[in-house]
């Protein structure tokens, strides 16, 4: 049932937990008791909400920066992970294998905002080597949802 | 001039959903659970295999039976789901959907006068295309107290010295019937005894809420009495590419491709190269949507038991199937009051059989928000309605 719940409330945190139980043919206190537990072992680790910030009138820049950095003896990488992922514009911070240490996401208010939080704070860290700054320009799919189409049910409305 | 048209179509009665068809279609803003096919699209890796197969240029026929790696593809399926061995060569045809092999099996078998076995509710074609076949149909009426599934009496009981094919059409559309092994048992034990045929169409073999689906064609002896008819439609979401398949025995089967060959020449080419992925690699695919329509279902049921409408629990296909008798109307004039005040459309028992009378077919190949907007319209309908009555 675990699974099944992560799965559902993956794509619709908002679901009614009546509903939920329903659907899974559960009893609402066990579905309670679960997500409880869930939370508290942090397989849960929050509730967001998905927004195409391009639809409405504030600003946002997104940017996908790859770092390269020199791993500290006796924290490897996370010392310096934690620096970058302690700053509030940083959405994520992944430590990924290939070309590259570190993959930062950051979100600013401005093209200008982005670059010189790169160039102040980022690439001036001790133990970084060299930065790559890519912007998005569009979004298609985030989270697993298509951003750019509606779904239309195009069935014809009667068959048998 | 003279009569253009042959006597024995034009008696055959045009199908009960076309005329509700025709209303709901006029009708803009109505929203429809009368839909027979999935909601969701066919998964992208198998388009990407129908485009790739484009772009290669792989636009001409294949052999009249089919791909012989998707007949390959298939034994491997109805080996590892149902344990049952086919040979791909003799015993195996790709057909242009289900509908085409219902279709191939009553030409290929049926004698003028030879009785066809029909229980209802059941799909709108095997009544048409035995009648066509110059078959006599016989309806069994399956019951709700049953749970819609045919006994071992009532078959016994319609069986006579011309019968010659018994249809099994589950898991069932409309009534989201299942059979199950033990069901199956008596039945097999009937058919071997009176020495008759079985067609039995598995086409939603792969929504099956209970156990898993267990084909007749497993039970002892019933291989070679058994015509298989399975396809990719409801299992992978791929109704538009028109692909069913049937297995059966060679003496049969012969028979079967010679009249596919001159009628038909060969399944879409297309489709079937899309086919070959889905079934090697669609098992995740069908997983998840079964889980969907699962929980679907559960939602649609606990809905039912909150309105106190009657509604027999069904473990298979996408619908329910529930009986609006204490209305005191019929099931079109029920249906087409429900569209009228509610615009909801959903679809009369009666268009599956006259025994279909009383109830609904209520498709559930819809997402859950839509679900929960036409319940919450049928449950003010229905208020009403109980309202009406007591004045």
């Amino acid at each position: 049932m675990r699974e099944q719940i992560l799965s559902i409330i993956e794509k619709n945190s908002r679901i009614d937990l009546r509903e939920l139980a329903v659907i899974l043919g559960a009893e609402e206190i066990d579905i309670v008791n679960e997500l409880k537990v869930l939370e508290e072992e942090g397989v849960i680790c929050g509730y967001h909400t998905m927004i195409d910030w391009e639809k409405t009138s504030i600003e946002k820049v997104t940017a996908l920066i790859e770092v390269r950095i020199t791993p500290q003896r006796g924290q490897g990488y996370d010392k310096i992970a934690e620096r970058i992922y302690k700053y509030p514009e940083v959405n994520s911070v992944y430590l990924i294998s290939g070309g590259y240490d570190l993959m930062v996401t950051l979100e600013g208010k401005s093209l200008k905002a982005v670059s010189s939080f790169v160039s102040d704070k980022l690439s001036t860290l001790d133990g970084v080597l060299s930065t790559a700054t890519h912007f998005i320009l569009k979004k298609y799919k985030d989270h697993g949802t298509i951003l750019t189409k509606k779904y239309e049910d195009t069935r014809e409305k009667i068959t048998p | 001039m003279r009569n253009p048209l042959a006597d024995k179509v034009v008696e055959v009665k045009p199908s009960g959903i076309r005329k509700f068809f025709d209303i709901v279609s006029e009708m803009e803003d109505a929203i429809s659970l009368g839909v027979g096919e999935p909601d969701f699209d066919t998964p992208w890796h198998i388009r990407d295999e129908g485009i790739y197969s484009l772009e290669k240029g792989r636009t001409f026929y294949t052999s009249n039976a089919g791909l012989k790696e998707l007949r390959g593809e298939i034994a491997n399926y109805i080996k590892r789901t149902q344990n049952i061995t086919y040979d791909p060569d003799h015993e195996i045809l790709v057909t242009v959907g289900g509908s085409e092999a219902i279709d191939l099996v009553f030409r290929a078998m049926v004698n003028p006068g030879d009785e066809v076995l029909i229980p209802q509710p059941s799909f709108v074609s095997y009544e048409p295309c035995a009648i066509l076949a110059d078959a006599v149909p016989v309806i069994i009426k399956l019951k709700e107290e049953d749970e819609f599934r045919l006994t071992a009496q009532e078959l016994r009981e319609a069986i006579t010295d011309k019968t010659k094919i018994l249809v099994l059409p589950f898991p069932n559309n409309p009534t989201g019937a299942i059979m199950e092994r033990k069901d199956l048992e008596e039945i097999a034990e009937v058919i071997r005894e009176k020495d008759i045929f079985v067609l039995t169409d598995e086409i939603y073999a792969e929504l099956t809420y209970k156990d898993k689906h267990v084909s007749i064609a497993s039970l002892p002896g019933m291989q070679e009495r058994t015509i298989l008819i399975n396809g990719f439609s409801k299992a992978y979401a791929m109704t538009g590419w028109r692909l069913g398949y049937a297995c059966a025995p060679r003496v049969i089967m012969e028979q079967m491709v010679k009249i596919h060959q001159f009628a038909i020449m060969c399944a879409p080419t297309t489709s079937q190269y899309a086919a070959v992925e889905a079934i090697k690699n669609g098992d995740d695919d069908v997983a998840s949507m079964r889980e969907s329509y699962n929980q679907r279902r559960r939602f649609l049921m606990n809905a039912f038991r909150e309105m106190g409408l009657k509604c027999f629990e069904p473990y298979g296909a996408f619908y329910v199937f529930p009986c609006i008798r204490e209305f005191g109307m019929s099931s079109e004039e029920f249906a087409e009051r429900l569209l009228n005040e509610e615009k909801v459309a959903v679809v009369p028992g009666t268009a599956f059989g006259d025994c279909g009378e009383g109830f609904l077919r209520i498709s559930y190949a819809y997402s859950l928000e839509n679900l929960k907007i036409a319940l919450d319209k049928i449950n003010c309908f229905i208020t009403r309605l109980r309202n009406e009555k007591r004045v």
